[in-house]
């Protein structure tokens, strides 16, 4: 039995593993021995022309490609956290007409697929005279219920007593959701802004339509500029995949345990 | 008087005011006036928008109308890439998590191994795999011909190879994603109700079979549910690896409707095609939600 399951684990683990793994390694061969067959693992010479070419040329600037990725996943992290986490408070804690009625039209839209979207934000993202822009990309997909449920579950979760002797020691409900809610709610918050970091990092059908300039790409977007424009240079798009892997990699490589317990909570308590 | 009640309603709507207002704008809004640009010809580029009624639906339903063959194509490979990613995405993931459920050295460690495609884009996905499965130089067919298989398998421009292909892919980024969800819904069982069982001679399959599935159902529906609905939306894997080839054939309902509304701007049509997918996505959604409450009333009874 034990050793059945060690068969399993490293026959998964080599399926998961060895085409990372190959992927990184070609990125550093010459653009020759990307295509070469049969295939080689270790690249003999070791190069980072792949790297210098694509962070360099003029058609396809994945540095700034990068660098938009950054400021718009960044962005969107913060905005959702910031309007669910308030959202959400009210949500929880509050009591108001028509907190049902919002609550439910929120949570309705949790499995509203998202094509029903598409076009009509298109034609709203035009009309605010975003398209081509960042903006675009940060804002419109801050709108999901998800973080609102999310965070809402969390803060139920909270024992009430700390909030109630706050309000008796003379503080205003601000200063409570400020100075007691969101501190005792970070891992929650870290989890969603990770979730959201990743997911807009992520996104491909919308930046690919709302962006056309080439300085303007996102690059999940970029990667498939980059294709059209070197679709047999291989050396050149395993780099690019590589640049476009490492920050969410890194991210979960350091936050790994947050990033599946927001995933894995969100089934159950879903 | 508690806390929860101290606050006015205004307080209250000052919290949500911020969220709302990106709700409203970009999630109820979109849902009505795509509903209005379907009834109409509407051209993003052209300032005249005719009310054209249900003319858009009618065309996409009518058999002599242009749209309808591309269309159909594409809402049929849909149905196609659905039909086969779900059951697998269902079943491998829960194999998975049972053996991840198990007490063992490095458990954590293989967890983050199989998740971790999730967290790479779907067009990293994409454009790696269309490297691995290119069918003249890829590493796969190369493999394929050392162990004496056909290598010159066109994974990315014939079909059924390329339903395999895409299939295959989408299992191997996202089989992680479900199988956390699983696992975290398998940790929720109580302990009591499989040593209970051991006490009444249970068999580890009678086990699985009367305490696991039945305890997993709620986890096992959302699963469904979410790999239904991002299934029905696969759009990054085709567009990357095999851009619809061969013909049209991989080219999904989303694929179609993003080049119509968004590269061709016949918003109208597509805003019709994206509402009559949704009905069918909802209908399945029901039917899904149905299955598992019968499961339960039968098992129940």
């Amino acid at each position: 039995m034990k050793a059945l399951r060690y068969a399993v684990l490293a026959i998964l683990t080599a399926l998961f593993i060895s085409p990372l793994v190959f992927v990184v390694l070609t990125s550093f061969k010459t653009a020759r021995e990307a295509v070469q067959t049969p295939p080689t693992w270790v690249p003999d010479p070791f190069t980072t022309q792949a790297y210098e070419r694509i962070l360099t040329a003029a058609d396809t600037p994945v540095f700034r490609w990068f660098l938009n990725s950054m400021i718009a996943a960044t962005a969107n992290a913060a905005l959702v956290v910031l309007t669910s986490a308030l959202a959400a408070y009210a949500l929880a804690r509050l009591e108001f007409r028509g907190k049902k009625i919002v609550f439910a039209l929120i949570v309705s839209t949790l499995f509203v697929p998202p094509v029903i979207l598409v076009v009509p934000n298109y034609e709203i993202v035009g009309r605010l005279f975003w398209l081509d822009t960042l903006i675009a990309i940060i804002v419109p997909t801050a709108a999901g219920a998800f973080g609102v449920f999310f965070l809402r579950q969390f803060f139920m979760g909270l024992p009430l007593e700390l909030e109630e002797s706050a309000f008796l020691d003379g503080a205003n409900r601000w200063q409570v959701f400020t100075k007691i809610v969101l501190p005792l709610s970070k891992p929650a918050l870290a989890t969603l802004a990770l979730l959201s970091f990743l997911t807009n990092w992520n996104d491909f059908l919308w930046p690919v339509y709302v962006l056309f300039s080439p300085e303007n790409q996102t690059l999940q977007a970029g990667l498939s500029t980059l294709q059209s424009a070197n679709s047999v240079r291989y050396d050149l798009l395993m780099a690019g995949a590589v640049v476009a892997s490492v920050p969410v990699l890194l991210l979960y490589l350091l936050a790994q345990r947050f990033v599946i317990e927001g995933v894995s909570r969100s089934g159950v308590k879903g | 008087m508690s806390a929860t009640r101290r606050a006015g309603s205004l307080t209250a709507w000052l919290f949500l005011a911020p969220y709302l207002a990106l709700f409203v704008t970009f999630v109820l809004v979109p849902i009505v006036f795509g509903l209005w640009i379907s009834l109409h010809n509407w051209d993003f580029t052209l300032p005249g928008k005719p009310f054209v009624g249900l003319d858009n639906y009618t065309a996409l339903l009518d058999s002599d109308s242009v749209s309808f063959d591309p269309f159909w194509n594409a809402m049929q490979a849909t149905g196609i890439f659905t039909l086969f990613t779900v059951p697998l995405l269902i079943v491998v993931p829960l194999a998975v998590a049972l053996v991840m459920n198990q007490k063992f050295r490095g458990r954590d460690i293989f967890r983050a191994i199989y998740f971790a495609p999730y967290v790479l884009g779907v067009a990293v996905v994409g454009v790696m795999w269309r490297f691995l499965l290119d069918r003249n130089i890829g590493a796969i067919n190369s493999y394929l011909g050392a162990i004496g298989l056909p290598d010159d398998i066109a994974w990315l421009s014939s079909v059924p190879a390329a339903w395999v292909a895409l299939i295959g892919v989408t299992v191997w980024w996202t089989l992680g994603f479900n199988s956390v969800i699983y696992l975290a819904g398998l940790q929720d069982i109580p302990r009591e109700l499989y040593e209970a069982a051991k006490v009444d001679g249970a068999s580890r399959w009678a086990a699985f079979w009367h305490i696991t599935l039945p305890s997993l159902r709620p986890v096992t529906m959302f699963v469904t549910l979410i790999t239904v609905i991002a299934s029905a939306n696969m759009f990054g894997q085709s567009f990357i690896m095999t851009n619809g080839a061969p013909a049209q054939e991989t080219r999904t309902a989303i694929f179609y409707i993003a080049e119509t509304g968004l590269q061709n701007f016949q918003m109208g049509e597509a805003a019709a095609a994206s509402w009559i997918l949704t009905l069918a996505l909802m209908l399945l959604s029901v039917v899904v939600f149905g299955v598992f409450r019968l499961r339960g009333a039968l098992e129940a009874s």
